[in-house]
């Protein structure tokens, strides 16, 4: 038997590798060098002209980008403190422990865009219920989609009703699957449960809590169905994301080389941010 | 045999005479939206369309999401389906994106859909992708009837690529119970010591809408607000803002160009006509009802149209919706012209020229076309005739949220509109400011270039940051304009300058 043949069964995963994500980056990267735009439908060169363009005369572009990472790091803190509460809340031996599992998952099986649509109404101004019942209490309309400052809260606030249960799901994970040892040893020791927190439970659950943070921060800097539907982006430009930013100009004005120019720029920035934190996380977090 | 022979010929002639509303009865029974006429014979009548055989056939259609223009589409597609046996395909889409679902295909070479929906202004992007309008439907009766005007809309070179379904124009609506009001006239000239009166220009807009905003001024028990506008970004906001900017910017004693110096090309969007209207607008968010600065087409139909605000402006469907039978403000309502200004920028002079000046913005309206690469043209070319045929049609501009605007010179007279309920003096007055709009020599048509698309985001974004308080008015238009020589780069100016020329020449009253 040739021992070379076993090749050929990486085949198949090597093809599809290629095909979803070699192919569609080098294509990526060679259309960000074309100037392809609804008048000039054609992969032409044009050199780096798009990248000198976004990194010499696109604010909007980074203004977006320092919009995202503002909206993807305090929604993931959110999502943490609360998931992890959450989680713990039905870690314990409570009542009904399997029916507020159930209860807390509700919101991440949701749709998103439908839920947005949901929360869009609660939150509309001079129809929605959210307004009504705060009138009901004296307390002046909000301008939860019509101020800059209040908006990006709004978006907020939605995502981080939408996507706890995720993080709440993952740490549930990781406590359940905890060795009982360490906390046997603190309860001998007479520990109060906030010092079990803080030196058992939380540096154990470190390794568990990075991954939960990074799977989430990678989901959250992509950001695009909450703010197209709530927002579109607005008012101004005051919720637009770099990934609706990027749709925008690919999509809309069909700018395409440029879109695709944006796009790299994108996944290059968020892959070296990215392990940038993982490694910031884990120094922070896990204690040798 | 005298008498028997008189009785039949009366027999025969009420027959002759009433054929056409024995096939209005047959076909309203079944199809109750066109109750008001029944079947109005010609090429794509109800009764035409239900000799042809589509069966085992679809048709594809991408249209604007529901109600506006998608409804129709889809209505008169289940129609469509009913008479011929053809499956219809409805896709909606968001306004904002309805440009790119279109190209992205077209420019790939495919043909997910037959027909696609967009505005009249895309024309110059879409026409190479398009089929030109067949000969057989452009000489036919119903195609007769349509204006010139909308005729040269939907057509490019004297080549018709878009089917005419829909005709616009930009004019304020106003709440007539108000403004006519003996009492509150009164009361607003004790309490600002001015005339309540329609609106002549966009200051005297403002302040009305001001003085009326915030409380119950028709006493339903509910607070009332002083306009409803198109202030989202994405949601056609560029054509309010065009018209509130044509009374500052339009000078019929300088031609050659609104958007653009023609000569130079020349951005001309921050210059102090148009800062003076976006700092109008700016204005203008705080007389909006609470959420108005998100307001796009639709929340503004539903705005005024239930009977929210004072004042609004924009395409004809808030004032239909209004004047439907259902509307809480059935025939309260009163249409005029844009208001104008009591001054005008004049860019030759670098100085403004004082004197009431009004320009009508023509925003022209929905426009849809069939694929040249689809293989069910014929079917689609049916189906739109059918879709605007005389029936459709007529029914169709009577329901506001329908988004189906007055394209044909039978809309323009009153009795069309006192048939479906309209008071006589609203019926005038409505016909009455779209012909006066037809008659002025001062108009400002919407861009037709390449690129358009570009043109028009940039500016909503930079109008879009004045209105959220994220720019003064001067640098978010001189952001947009400086966005606008960009793309003229990449477009090439003389590309630009080339298309423009045509709306230049319909402004300057050349064609």
């Amino acid at each position: 038997m040739n021992f070379k043949h076993k090749y050929v069964f990486l085949f198949p995963g090597l093809f599809v590798l290629i095909g979803i994500l070699i192919f569609p980056i080098i294509f990526t990267i060679r259309l960000s060098l074309s100037g392809w735009n609804s008048y000039t439908p054609e992969m032409n060169f044009i050199g780096i002209t798009n990248y000198i363009r976004l990194f010499t005369d696109d604010p909007r572009f980074w203004e977006s980008f320092f919009r995202l990472s503002f909206l993807s790091v305090t929604t993931v803190i959110l999502q943490y403190i609360i998931g992890f509460a959450l989680a713990l809340i039905v870690w314990r031996e409570i009542k009904f422990k399997r029916f507020f599992r159930v209860i807390f998952l509700i919101p991440m099986m949701t749709t998103p865009v439908i839920m947005t649509v949901i929360w869009r109404t609660f939150f509309h101004e001079s129809l929605g219920p959210v307004n009504d019942l705060l009138g009901n209490l004296g307390v002046k309309p909000i301008l939860w989609l019509s101020d800059p400052v209040i908006a990006k809260f709004t978006v907020i606030i939605v995502e981080v009703w939408q996507w706890t249960p995720f993080m709440f799901l993952l740490l549930l994970a990781g406590l359940l699957s905890l060795p009982k040892e360490p906390f046997l040893a603190a309860a001998i020791d007479g520990a109060s449960p906030f010092r079990k927190f803080v030196y058992v439970t939380f540096p154990l659950m470190a390794p568990i809590s990075i991954g939960a943070i990074i799977i989430r921060l990678i989901e959250a800097s992509k950001i695009m169905d909450t703010v197209f539907v709530l927002t579109s982006g607005g008012p101004g430009t005051a919720t637009e994301t770099s990934s609706f930013y990027i749709y925008i100009k690919g999509l809309r004005e069909f700018q395409m080389g440029y879109a695709a120019t944006l796009s790299f720029t994108y996944l290059v920035i968020m892959i070296i941010s990215l392990t940038i934190i993982a490694k910031v996380l884990t120094k922070l977090m896990i204690k040798e | 045999m005298k008498t028997i022979k008189t009785c039949a010929t009366a027999l025969i002639s009420a027959l002759l005479v009433f054929s056409p509303v024995a096939y209005a009865d047959k076909w309203s029974d079944q199809f109750p939206h066109i109750k008001a006429t029944g079947d109005i014979p010609g090429e794509c009548s109800y009764e035409s369309m239900s000799k042809k055989n589509y069966k085992g056939k679809t048709l594809k259609i991408n249209t604007h999401a529901v109600p506006v223009m998608g409804e129709p589409t889809a209505l008169h597609a289940e129609q469509f389906a009913k008479l011929t046996g053809a499956k219809v395909d409805v896709t909606h889409t968001p306004a904002g994106d309805l440009y790119a679902k279109a190209m992205v295909p077209f420019q790939a070479g495919q043909a997910p859909y037959d027909i696609v929906f967009g505005f009249s202004n895309f024309i110059n992007d879409w026409k190479r992708y398009l089929e030109p309008v067949p000969k057989k439907y452009v000489e036919m009766k119903q195609m007769q009837d349509v204006t010139p005007s909308h005729i040269g809309i939907a057509s490019w070179d004297g080549v018709m690529y878009q089917f005419p379904v829909d005709g616009d124009r930009h004019y304020l609506k106003y709440r007539k119970d108000v403004i006519d009001n003996p009492k509150y006239q009164k009361k607003y000239k004790a309490d600002t010591g001015k005339e309540l009166r329609v609106p002549q220009t966009w200051k005297e807009y403002g302040e009305m809408a001001a003085y009326f905003n915030g409380w119950d001024w028709d006493g339903d028990g509910e607070k009332e607000y002083g306009s409803a506008e198109v202030m989202k970004k994405d949601d056609l906001m560029y054509a309010a803002f065009y018209s509130r900017s044509a009374a500052y910017s339009k000078n019929p004693k300088t031609p050659g160009g609104f958007f653009f110096d023609l000569k130079t090309m020349k951005p001309l969007i921050n210059n102090p006509g148009f800062v003076e209207a976006l700092t109008d607008w700016v204005a203008a968010t705080k007389y909006v009802p609470p959420g108005g600065i998100n307001f796009g087409l639709g929340d503004e139909i539903g705005s005024f149209g239930g009977g929210q605000t004072l004042f609004s402006f924009s395409w004809d469907d808030a004032f239909v919706a209004a004047m439907q039978p259902d509307s809480p403000i059935n025939n309260k309502v009163g249409a005029a012209q844009l208001p104008g200004a009591m001054k005008v920028w004049n860019r030759t002079t670098n100085s403004w020229d004082e004197g009431f000046n009004q320009a009508p913005f023509f925003v022209w309206g929905w426009a849809v076309g069939v694929a040249k690469k689809s293989k069910e043209k014929e079917m689609a070319f049916d189906y739109l005739c059918f879709f605007a045929n005389e029936a459709n049609h007529q029914a169709d501009i009577g329901i506001g949220r329908f988004g189906v605007n007055p394209f044909r010179n039978d809309d323009f007279k009153a009795d069309v509109w006192t048939q479906i309920g309209w008071d006589k003096d609203i019926a005038q007055s409505y016909v009455d400011t779209l012909a006066q709009m037809e008659e002025s020599k001062n108009r400002v048509f919407p861009l037709r270039v390449p690129g358009t698309f570009e043109f028009n985001a940039a500016l909503a974004t930079a109008a879009a940051k004045a209105l959220a308080g994220q720019l003064s008015p001067q640098a978010a238009l001189d952001e947009a304009a400086k966005q606008w020589e960009d793309i003229l780069n990449r477009v090439g100016k003389d590309n630009v300058r080339a298309a423009y020329s045509v709306g230049v020449a319909m402004e300057d009253n050349k064609l």
